[in-house]
């Protein structure tokens, strides 16, 4: 038998002309006397004797593909629907594909990043380019060994066929197809030919999810590896005083007892990067051989803080929120028309302020981070969705050249946003450098709750101006913590539907940490503006849904750029959302409520059926439209757009996050409520279909859910909700006595 | 520090640990059996669930020095080859989202489904209350559940 012949690095294929930044196709040069056949799918694809390189597509000699996942997984399906792109413009037979996570590779990948619900959408072109590009060099191998000419070739699932009938599949051509030269222009398919996009793929992690193999963070293991668990302020503002650490270093179990924080605040006053929220405190490190002796050790330790900077409680906040919302401290994000004018004619006005708490992310799995440290390498592993900023922050961190970074991706126990940011990955790393051991930085409940990374508090006022009917006149004015709306959510709907119109943001700048959380800004944004259209209608006698469609008119053929929602295609999904919920014929005693929105790229409209059940009304179902372009991966787009609902419920129903002095109220799931099964609404949806290239799914369902149960709530109860979480308000939460007749 | 054996998924092996150790940590740290999960160690969302004699409990309350004489099984023993039915059932929902609370998820549902083999709606939304899904996976769970019956009856 002759063994393996292995070609070097340089005879792999670089297609730097398919994408911006170089996509690398891979294929696995193996040549062995093994028959050249079509694997059967029952072979373990993960056991082939594959090459091992860094890239997107390996092809075993026997046809089984090995394709590389570049972007992190958090949750949102990317590990099974981005490799599915390539497998199908590749043109092999799913069963045949074995997906594995690329690790960090800023040469050969583009935007590894879980982040705004963009990864389908931003990688649609280079995925498909990828795939097609490999499947015309197999072709033209092929045409190349028959002497004929590639256009008389036809592919299917791995085998290409010739016009006399001869057939070869992929495994027989891997190493000539290698010596092709690159082809500049490749032809994708036409949709209607897809066999695998559209189509039900289950989670290509399921088997190990449902057998509990390690595949998170929190499982990863290295030889000579120690825990950490790090104390941090308990209060935001405070910083670490002195500390007692003799109790703790009595724990058997507990290694040592250290402090981190000289190297943070170095870079801090470099400036860190946008995925860095640290605090300049002096932290203590608990030491120990397993994660429940750090954890104990951690207890043990008694520590003096002293408050830096002032600890601020929610009172405060609501206080300078509203002060905020009342004064003329704003930046204008967006101004059409002139909204003084059309407000001074008004013959109605209606104004109404909404209001949001903070939010924590709670991951279910905790922040955590593996970290080794030498002086020839550093070597990180772990849940982040930003990892090419991670290895940059911690590269600047100890001031070690980035190109000594190896950072491998696990799967994402939830990210939600707060994986976005690196404090877990810098810690685990100055602690590591500093023992010069490898490390597992672990973080508790309570840790992760209490230092967290929060949705900013933010309250809107909105005003709109009726003039004869006509909605003339519309002023959004955003308070928030710490940073205002950004990119072109100003330009959402309705925007260039309302002739004056005005968005204003103002902040308060708080030493409480913020940042992203799911669908941010417009988690709450779109149940403020929607809760208040409905409000609005009623005012002016209109039907709800009608006047969305009208104010939509107003949109169609806009030439500003700006605005990227699409009149035609919102009319779509609201059209789509009214058929499916059976708006407006439901029995007696189900009452419905309505949103339309656009955010993330994509249109959905949700209709929320409430009844009232003890008195109470209970949301039972939500029936959502949904316009996200081609469809890639049904199942998994299912998935995104039940949770997103389901969270978009919970938060709006029981999301409530308070300081006092600095501190969170909550610092555990037995003070902080998420939704469980019972109070999760039955997800009904429904698709628009068509071509158009598609759009992600992460986020965009979540911000209508709270809008739409509070209309319904409306409906049922005759009260309107405006603040959230709707549970802190009970007295809105009941249904209306019944009139006794007779 | 004392020495403990423990029986999981049918083994017997023994752990050096102090009393007061959760099962969640001897498990995950000292056994490397990482399928059970922590998310709270305060009994508050079941990701760390296993079986106690049969029992659904929270591994981050049950300590080593409680379970010497009793049987412990952990997802990795829930059945040898994934053909469980709450495993099968599982993957023909294609249930999870990030897929960290669904080990704990199986495990309630499987020790529930051994007592109740018949649920109604409301037995599978009782049975499953004390278990979070941050992604919001419980339409799937609940179908899961359901199917996993049907599959446990025939
Ligand atoms: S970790 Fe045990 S119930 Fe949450
Ligand atoms: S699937 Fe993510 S927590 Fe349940």
């Amino acid at each position: 038998m002759s063994t393996p012949i292995t070609f070097s690095r340089r005879n792999f294929i670089r297609t730097s002309s398919i994408a911006s930044g170089g996509l690398l196709i891979g294929f696995n040069l193996l040549q062995s006397c093994k028959p050249k056949v079509v694997a059967e799918p029952e072979i373990d694809l993960a056991s082939l004797d594959y090459q091992d390189f860094n890239a997107f597509i390996k092809i075993a000699d026997n046809g089984a593909v090995t394709i590389f996942s570049p972007n992190p997984e958090i949750g949102q399906g990317v590990k099974t629907s981005m490799p599915m792109i390539i497998a199908e413009e590749l043109d092999v037979a799913w069963d045949m594909v074995h997906v594995e996570q690329g690790v960090l590779d800023t040469k050969n990948y583009t935007r590894q990043l879980a982040g705004g619900s963009q990864s389908i959408r931003t990688g649609w072109d280079a995925l498909r380019k990828t795939g097609a590009t490999a499947k015309q060099m197999l072709v033209n191998a092929a045409a190349a060994r028959w002497g004929v000419d590639a256009s008389e070739c036809s592919v299917s699932e791995g085998i290409i066929t010739n016009a006399a009938g001869a057939q070869l599949g992929y495994g027989e051509l891997v190493a000539e197809a290698a010596a092709m030269e690159v082809p500049e222009d490749v032809v994708l398919k036409e949709p209607k030919d897809y066999k695998i996009i559209g189509t039900d793929v289950g989670n290509v992690d399921i088997d190990k999810i449902t057998s509990g193999k390690p595949l998170f963070g929190m499982d990863y293991k290295a030889e000579g590896m120690v825990y950490a668990s790090v104390l941090r302020p308990p209060a935001f503002g405070q910083e670490l005083v002195s500390f007692d650490a003799s109790e703790a270093k009595a724990i058997p179990g507990v290694i040592d007892v250290i402090t981190i924080g000289d190297k943070a605040r170095s870079y801090l006053e470099k400036g860190g990067n946008w995925t860095v929220r640290l605090s300049t405190s002096d932290k203590v490190v608990v030491l120990a051989n397993s994660t429940w002796e750090a954890f104990k050790g951690k207890k043990a330790i008694k520590a003096t803080w002293t408050a830096a900077t002032p600890l601020e409680s929610t009172e405060l906040h609501d206080k300078k929120l509203l002060e905020l919302l009342d004064g003329n401290k704003f930046q204008t994000l967006r101004s059409d028309g002139n909204v003084k004018k059309a407000f001074a004619q008004a013959d109605e006005v209606l104004e109404r302020t909404y209001e949001s708490p903070f939010l924590p992310h709670n991951c279910m799995e905790p922040m955590n981070f593996y970290a080794d440290i030498t002086d020839d390498k550093i070597h990180l592993v772990g849940p982040i969705q930003t990892p090419e900023f991670a290895a940059i922050a911690v590269a600047d961190l100890l001031e070690r050249d980035v190109e000594d970074i190896h950072l491998e991706m696990t799967r994402m126990g939830g990210g939600f946003g707060r994986r976005l940011y690196s404090d877990f990955v810098l810690e685990a790393s100055e602690i590591s450098d500093k023992i010069k051991k490898p490390v597992k930085m672990v973080s508790s409940r309570e840790d992760d709750m209490t230092t967290g990374v929060y949705r900013p508090a933010i309250k809107y006022r909105i005003a709109a101006a009726v003039k004869g009917g006509k909605i003339t006149g519309y002023h959004l004015k955003e308070a928030a913590i710490n940073g205002n709306m950004y990119g072109l959510i100003p330009n959402f709907f309705p925007a260039g539907a309302i002739e004056n119109y005005q968005v204003d943001a103002a902040n308060y700048q708080s030493n409480i940490t913020v940042g992203a959380w799911r669908a941010p800004y417009t988690n709450f944004l779109a149940f403020a503006e929607q809760s208040f259209f409905d409000e609005l209608a009623e005012m002016i006698s209109v039907d709800p849904i009608q006047l969305r469609l009208d104010l939509l008119q107003n949109v169609k053929g806009t030439t500003d750029e700006r605005i990227q929602y699409s009149a035609e295609r919102m009319e779509d999904v609201i059209k789509l959302a009214v058929e499916k919920s059976d708006w407006g014929n439901k029995p007696e005693g189900t009452y419905q409520g309505f949103v339309s929105y656009y955010c993330h790229n994509t249109h959905v409209a949700e209709v929320a059926d409430v009844v009232i059940e003890n008195g109470q009304p209970v949301v039972k179902k939500v029936t959502c439209a949904v316009d996200c372009g081609i469809l890639v991966n049904r199942l998994g787009a299912l998935n995104q757009i039940e949770g997103g609902v389901v969270d978009g419920t919970g938060h709006a129903m029981y999301g409530d996050f308070a300081f006092n002095d600095g501190k969170p109220e909550a610092q555990n799931f037995d003070r902080y409520r998420l939704i469980r099964m019972k109070e999760a609404p039955l997800v009904e949806t429904h698709f628009v279909k068509n071509t158009i290239a598609p759009t992600g799914l992460g986020e965009p369902t979540l911000p209508p859910a709270g809008g739409a149960i509070a209309n319904a709530i409306k409906a049922a109860t005759g009260n309107r909700l405006q603040n959230q979480p709707f549970s802190k308000y009970p007295e809105l939460l009941r249904a209306p006595k019944k009139e006794i007749i007779g | 520090m004392p020495t403990y054996t423990v029986t999981v998924n049918g083994k017997s092996q023994t752990v050096d640990a102090s009393e007061d150790t959760p099962m969640l940590w001897v498990l995950r740290d000292h056994l490397n059996m990482v399928g059970t999960k922590f998310g709270c160690g305060i009994a508050q969302c079941g990701a760390c669930t296993i079986h106690l004699d049969g029992n659904a409990v929270r591994s981050c309350q049950l300590t080593i020095a409680q379970v010497s004489d009793k049987e412990i099984t952990t997802i990795e023993g829930l059945s040898e080859d994934g053909s469980h039915p709450v495993q099968q059932a599982w993957k023909e929902v294609d249930v999870p989202q990030c897929g960290y609370c669904q080990a704990g998820q199986m495990m309630t549902a499987s020790a529930f489904l051994n007592k109740n083999a018949n649920p109604d709606e409301t037995d599978i939304k009782n049975a499953m209350h004390g278990n979070i899904c941050r992604c919001g996976s419980y339409n799937r769970i609940y179908k899961a559940v359901a199917i996993a019956a049907d599959k446990m009856n025939s």
